[in-house]
């Protein structure tokens, strides 16, 4: 009931700026149902050849980039991480160099990597991959920094093997630390590509926005209010979506 | 340097950890205890007098500044299975069911046993602990109680030489407390196990002990008497108290401990 009542009084504002500025310039809610709804809403997979196809493919595009981006992100943040928080040495010798690039805006990478890589769209997977890599690798270092004291006592007590400490301790203990890492990095990785494909991609939902607006056509503001929208939710989705997973792979440890 | 006459000898040992301000905090000054196979010894004290410090020396989690331990003879090097140790909060492992937790204390130390010998000893010590009912629960989903006796049935499957106890039952309701002291001391007994506890509570030391030894105040905290418990075993809890040494014992280490009180605070009052 709180939901219905202040989503639609969010849609009524809407509408109600829309028509004093004009729905040329903003349209309102209504307008933009109107003026997508034949072909975007109604049909997410039309495909006429090249890059005009349903939202749907398009953010299938976009998500595809995002898997594979992410996932490495995924492998080599875990895996460096773990080297940062087992080794004290080589944990605070890099933490300066993670600590500058962490901070490095998605889209500063692109240039370097379209002169690295000269192709668009590995440029962009790899703009999700540097951009979701830090949050990863910082989590899973401090996850196994802050292994309680008492787990690793009860290692020493029973001379676990280095095998035995990494499988049964380590890796129990640090599991949910990586998921908080996963969860914000699904976030940026996100907000990476769709600035990416808005830079220079062949399709995507963030090179449709980019192109409705390049074309300036008479429903080109419904079109990319509908592609926001669809961006939203699809992020929304993709964060629960790593949450339950971690809610899974931690049951027990908490 | 003594001769080793029990299983554990404490030779002179003391330790002192390093301060910020590059000064040293004596926190245990040259101790000497002795203690017989079979023996059930507890260390008493006012909070910071060093008996968990040790406590952890004898298990090894940390090295003496200054002497050296000996158990069967041999120096204490590093921490080790025969000296199993019950910590204060349990230390379980939280995504390991009660069964896993036993299941990976006995296949660590006990590898050469084949798959059945180990999972055996592990159900007969769930049983011990009367935990069978929870053998696939985690931690998360077992009172406090519960979680303490997982401990102890872990301690006991490895069959140690020595069990060590970190105020064992200090989180623990008062009837909780009572039952597993009993359970605890009928296991010791049983199986002529040789143990330290770690206490600050004068009934749990005299109804479990052989003897106490009470530890002066810290810093450069040094054993300030020791209390042999003459009571005849096998003992109970509730009827231990009618035995005409009780309170004369009760009132020896009750007086120590007050004696101990007044000197810290006139150290606090001349700060």
């Amino acid at each position: 009931m709180p939901y219905l009542i202040c989503i639609g009084g969010f849609l009524i504002a809407w509408q109600i700026v829309s028509l004093v500025l004009g729905v040329a310039r903003l349209p309102g809610p209504v307008n933009v149902i109107v003026d997508t709804w034949d072909p975007y809403i109604s049909q997410p997979f039309f495909d006429e050849g090249g890059t005009s196809k349903g939202l749907g493919w398009q953010i299938l595009i976009s998500l595809q980039r995002v898997a594979l981006g992410y996932g490495l992100a995924a492998l080599v943040g875990i895996a460096i991480g773990g080297v940062l928080g087992l080794n004290r040495f080589i944990g605070k010798g890099l933490d300066p160099v993670i600590q500058v690039l962490r901070t490095v805006p998605p889209l500063a990478w692109f240039p370097i990597s379209l002169m690295v890589f000269q192709d668009a769209n590995t440029s962009a997977i790899f703009v999700i991959f540097i951009t979701a890599i830090w949050p990863i690798i910082i989590n899973t270092a401090v996850g196994i920094k802050e292994i309680p004291q008492d787990y690793t006592n009860v290692a020493r007590v029973l001379r676990l093997s280095k095998r035995s400490y990494i499988l049964n301790i380590v890796i129990p203990a640090t599991v949910p630390y990586v998921f908080t890492g996963l969860r914000i990095a699904v976030g940026l990785a996100w907000l990476a590509i769709v600035a990416a494909e808005m830079l220079k991609a062949d399709g995507g939902i963030g090179y449709f926005i980019w192109d409705a607006y390049n074309a300036g056509g008479d429903a080109s503001s419904s079109q990319i209010i509908l592609a926001i929208v669809y961006v939203g939710v699809v992020g929304l989705i993709l964060d629960r979506l790593v949450a339950w997973v971690g809610r899974k792979v931690s049951k027990g440890a908490n | 340097m003594a001769t080793p006459t029990g299983l554990i000898t404490v030779d002179a040992v003391s330790q002192a950890f390093p301060l910020d301000d590059g000064g040293r905090y004596v926190a245990l000054d040259r101790i000497d205890l002795d203690i017989a196979e079979g023996e059930f010894v507890s260390l008493i004290g006012h909070s910071g007098c060093g008996k968990s410090t040790l406590l952890n020396l004898l298990a090894g989690l940390s090295q003496a500044s200054e002497g050296g331990i000996l158990v069967n003879g041999r120096q204490v090097t590093d921490p080790g299975p025969d000296r199993m140790v019950v910590f204060q909060n349990y230390s379980l492992l939280p995504w390991l069911t009660v069964r896993d937790n036993i299941a990976l204390a006995v296949d660590t130390v006990y590898p050469q046993l084949s798959a059945a010998e180990r999972q055996d000893t592990v159900e007969r010590n769930i049983q011990l602990v009367n935990l069978s009912a929870a053998t696939h629960k985690f931690p998360a989903e077992l009172s406090g109680g519960m979680k303490q006796r997982v401990a102890i049935a872990r301690a006991l499957a490895i069959r140690p030489k020595l069990l060590l106890l970190d105020e064992p039952f200090g989180a623990l309701d008062a009837l909780t407390r009572g039952n597993l002291q009993q359970q605890l001391m009928q296991i010791c007994q049983e199986s002529g196990l040789t143990a330290v506890m770690v206490t600050h509570d004068v009934d749990e030391a005299l109804l479990l002990s052989d003897r106490v030894v009470c530890l002066s105040n810290g810093p450069a905290a040094r054993i300030g008497r020791i209390v042999d418990v003459p009571l005849p075993r096998p003992r109970d809890r509730l009827e231990v108290m009618n035995h005409s040494d009780y309170y004369h014992l009760r009132a020896e280490l009750i007086h120590f401990l007050q004696e101990q009180r007044r000197l810290k605070q006139q150290a606090a009052a001349h700060r």
